[in-house]
């Protein structure tokens, strides 16, 4: 099928401000979009820029938006876009050049949570055994492979980027919800802050935009939760 | 530490953002009841010119229904200027536009609910 693909365009050292170049290209319906965008720079346009990895959906390298929603591109066909497609970068980072955006403040807040299993206790001899109910509870975020997607399509976090937003948030509850990690307390300082899990609007975008299907609402709300019964 | 954990970190330990969330879900149930109530007897079990000064003085001769738009203001105050104060925080990001808008906010706030409590808790029928 031929698409017509509208893809921003922006290159701080030479333009003003971004754009839209237009892109005629023919591709099998069951192609991804990311292999459309290949064929646009290997064919086409060799300046288009853009990040992509592992091409299957894990590294999460390549989340961009499609048609004004956020998707991975290697995870999604040209057939369920249709023939007419805008992709831009991300919003709400800073653009370093057309798709690719710095991630940099995004990781800082993921680091701010504390992302990995704290507990002072003598190891025991063997494993710290855990129920399958205990994993239940954090099974579904630990899923997440911080493609910012998110994030991204969080309104609060537009219109405010100090807010932690939702991949923070899930990724802490990924945590407070193990059973075998000690540093509740200590976690819950950043996301019951100012910015931290209160600016959540349960807008939705995010569970959306989920390429792993994460409920991040969802997550979040049992974050909120869990610090009212903690706390109160 | 970086810049955004010193945001973040900026009043560790306070649970200032809990409680006005939680405080947020209590008074919108109330205030769905009250309000609706309210609505109920003012616009719909009494016709419209029923409703004059008469009306009005006859019920708050009863210390329930003060109480009861007493509660309704002070809810519907605190609930409004709660999301207002939320609004701005998420909209309106230069300090000087924020400072403005808070002191609008509050300023705004606290000139109603006196001036309406002033009128529940003081209200003298006269005769007409
Ligand atoms: S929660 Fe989902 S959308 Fe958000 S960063 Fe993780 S994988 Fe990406
Ligand atoms: S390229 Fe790795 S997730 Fe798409």
């Amino acid at each position: 099928m031929l698409i017509q693909c509208k893809v921003r365009r922006f290159n701080p050292t030479v333009d003003k401000k971004p754009y839209f170049s237009t892109y005629q290209v023919e591709a099998e319906p069951t192609d991804r979009v990311l292999d459309m965008l290949n064929t646009i720079k290997w064919e086409l346009d060799g300046t288009l820029t853009y990040r992509r990895s592992c091409a299957h959906g894990v590294c999460g390298s390549d989340a961009m938006r499609i048609n004004g929603r956020n998707r991975l591109a290697c995870k999604v066909l040209v057939r369920d876009i249709g023939n007419k497609m805008t992709i831009e970068p991300m919003m709400g980072f800073t653009v370093l050049r057309d798709l690719v955006v710095d991630m940099e403040p995004f990781f800082e807040k993921y680091k701010a949570v504390k992302p990995y299993l704290i507990n002072d206790n003598p190891a025991p001899v063997t494993e710290r055994l855990q129920s399958p109910e205990e994993l239940e509870a954090y099974d579904d975020t630990t899923k997440c492979i911080l493609c910012a997607a998110c994030t991204t399509a969080c309104p609060p976090f537009w219109s405010n980027p100090d807010f932690v937003g939702p991949a923070a948030l899930v990724n802490a509850h990924r945590f407070i919800f193990d059973s075998r990690d000690k540093a509740g307390a200590e976690r819950a300082d950043v996301i019951s802050s100012r910015e931290g899990v209160w600016r959540c609007r349960t807008v939705f975008n995010c569970t959306d935009a989920c390429p792993r299907g994460i409920q991040v609402t969802n997550a979040m709300e049992e974050v909120k939760r869990k610090l009212l019964y903690d706390r109160a | 530490m970086s810049l955004a954990e010193r945001a973040i970190q900026r009043r560790p330990g306070t649970n200032f953002e809990l409680w006005s969330w939680y405080y947020f879900r209590i008074s919108g149930v109330l205030l769905l009841f009250l309000a609706l109530g309210h609505v109920y007897i003012m616009h719909i079990a009494t016709p419209i010119e029923q409703v004059d000064y008469a009306f009005v003085a006859a019920r708050y001769a009863r210390p329930f229904w003060r109480t009861y738009d007493l509660v309704l203001l002070l809810l519907a105050m605190s609930h409004g200027v709660n999301g207002m104060r939320l609004i701005i925080h998420d909209y309106v990001r230069p300090r000087g536009w924020r400072v403005f808008a808070h002191s609008v906010l509050y300023s705004a706030a606290l000139i109603f609910t006196v001036l309406g409590a002033l009128v529940i808790l003081t209200f003298q029928p006269v005769e007409t």
